[in-house]
């Protein structure tokens, strides 16, 4: 479980995140969702101690992760962030293989090329192992980097817009192989998303954000409101029932 | 190596061999500081046209000689041991970089040209500090911090060998155990972060490596500017790879090879006429120019 408390973030005098407190799942899919500076990535930040909080505290499994070890932390935790640029000629496999240094420190054991073999297996990636990451398109890069974080093999994932730069059939694949890694590997996934439909199709829960703070924590069924989408994103958004699924119009 | 030790020697042995075998073990010395310097900070900026030097930290060095003249007097100085003189001037310089690397690269996220800029300015001003002050010093005073500050590839400081010669093994022997977290730092900090690497602890501490590697190599030939930027490119482009395990060696490779042999053929075949460091400066701001150049094309 991630407990959030009474969590904030100022830069200068504008507070990013506002007196936030949470609770995510063990298990399951939790999408953020949100407008632009809403702070659903400074949120996803600091729960992976990435960005110091101004106050507040963030537990993982009861551990604050601001006084925790990081080797201790990056066995539970993974985080992915948007607009992953690598300094150093890398290809596929190499890159995965560092999701494993926390568990090896460096040096792999049959045990860790084995994580590494599955995680490049799931994302589909087997045909492009050998190849530099500066040779790929945008949507196999991003899901190399997805492979390196579920080779990492934490509990908690934390993914800041995993979709962006993939396309509509890449985007579908990949919410559906989270949903897929959260209910096999009975892992805790929490997504920052700007497409609400996704996260009414593939969310177990749903937290979204304006301003800094918290508007709505509930289901998605809560989120799929036509009051609600008003409320957070400030446009009018139609909500139409497709196949079992609430879907926001927001083109009209 | 061999063809430093013998050629062109004429004489009695017992003093080529002390005298050139210091010599050579400065220069190594000096290659490997200089390579693992260069090659450490630009990991940490992840930024392969910085480099310490570039960034003005040997000028810091030489600002800190001067004014350790300045406010001391030769007089006091000499009175020190010049190895424990070493010392104190190369904990300063830890002390005082430390906290301008700090400054620099991670109060803040600032923005990498904002630094580089920062790091010329700083460069120019530690320069003019230690011309004003060499300035105001009392002639006498002035012409001892210049033997100090005037050493060269020629003129080896033979007595800080030894000091040397441990402080750079005890780094080395440091970024040997940082082997595996180096090449994790070039993922980036918030990679590196997530993979659990106590980020601000593993960088300041190699931002110490740096800052008495830097203190070794300038205390030893004074400040070389682009060598680092040279043997660090160059040794990218040899190993086709980025692991540290195979650059670090390769850059201090390629910078021995270049001091050593520039020195000899320096020595032997012009005979001393032109000074090693202008060629390697020369071709080194050329490789300067060239890889700023292709960044600014991509």
């Amino acid at each position: 479980m991630i407990e959030i408390h009474n969590l904030t973030k100022r830069y200068e005098e504008a507070a990013v995140v506002d007196n936030v407190s949470l609770t995510l799942p063990e298990s399951g899919i939790t999408a953020i969702v949100g407008p632009n500076g809403a702070g659903k990535s400074t949120l996803l930040s600091m729960m992976a101690r990435l960005i110091a909080p101004t106050s507040g505290r963030v537990l993982v499994d009861g551990l604050d992760v601001q006084a925790t070890p990081g080797a201790v932390l990056a066995k539970r935790l993974a985080i992915l962030k948007q607009n992953n640029q690598v300094g150093m000629r890398l290809t596929v496999n190499e890159l995965v293989a560092f999701g494993r240094f926390p568990h090896s420190g460096g040096r792999p054991t049959v045990e860790d090329k084995r994580h590494v073999d599955e995680a490049i297996a799931y994302l589909g990636l087997d045909d492009l192992r050998t190849r530099f990451l500066d040779e790929l398109s945008g949507g196999q890069r991003q899901r190399a980097f997805v492979a390196m974080v579920l080779a990492q093999d934490t509990k908690y994932v934390l993914l800041d817009e995993p979709l962006n730069s993939l396309d509509m059939k890449h985007a579908a694949a990949m919410m559906k192989l989270l949903r897929r890694t959260a209910d096999e590997l009975t892992k805790s996934i929490t997504v920052v998303i700007h497409d609400i439909n996704f996260a009414s199709i593939y969310a177990d829960h749903v937290v979204a954000m304006r301003d800094g703070r918290v508007m709505l924590e509930g289901g998605a069924v809560d989120l799929m409101q036509e009051t609600m989408l008003k409320d957070i994103y400030d446009t009018v958004v139609k909500v139409r029932e497709v196949d079992g699924h609430r879907l926001g119009l927001h083109y009209l | 190596m061999m063809a430093f030790m013998t050629i062109g020697a004429k004489g009695n042995w017992d003093f080529v061999l002390p005298f050139r075998g210091g010599k050579l073990l400065g220069l190594v010395l000096v290659a490997y500081a200089v390579a693992t310097a260069t090659v450490l900070f630009q990991t940490i900026t992840q930024n392969r046209i910085l480099t310490p030097a570039v960034m003005g930290f040997d000028s810091l060095y030489v600002a800190l000689q001067t004014a350790l003249v300045f406010f001391l007097g030769t007089r006091d100085l000499a009175t020190i041991d010049m190895r424990l003189r070493f010392v104190l001037e190369m904990v300063l310089m830890v002390a005082l970089s430390m906290a301008l690397f700090y400054w620099l690269f991670l109060s803040r996220r600032r923005s990498l040209h904002l630094v580089v800029l920062a790091g010329l300015v700083f460069g120019v001003f530690f320069r003019s500090l230690s011309h004003m002050m060499q300035r105001i010093l009392d002639p006498n005073e002035f012409i001892a911090l210049q033997d100090m500050l005037f050493a060269s590839f020629n003129t080896i400081d033979t007595q800080l060998l030894a000091v040397s010669s441990v402080v750079v093994l005890v780094t080395a022997w440091l970024s040997r155990r940082l082997l595996a977290k180096l090449d994790v730092l070039m993922l980036g900090r918030d990679t590196a972060v997530n993979l659990g690497i106590d980020y601000q602890r593993v960088v300041m501490m190699l931002f110490a490596v740096i800052a008495v590697l830097v203190s070794v190599s300038t205390a030893l030939v004074g400040p070389v500017t682009f060598f680092g930027l040279l043997v660090a490119s160059l040794a990218y482009q040899a190993v086709a790879t980025d692991r540290h395990k195979y650059t670090l060696p390769a850059a201090t490779l390629i910078a021995i090879i270049a001091l050593v042999g520039g020195q000899t053929v320096m020595e032997r075949v012009f005979g001393f006429d032109t000074a090693l460091s202008v060629i390697i400066e020369f071709t080194g701001g050329l490789a300067f120019m060239l890889l700023l150049y292709r960044n600014l094309n991509r």
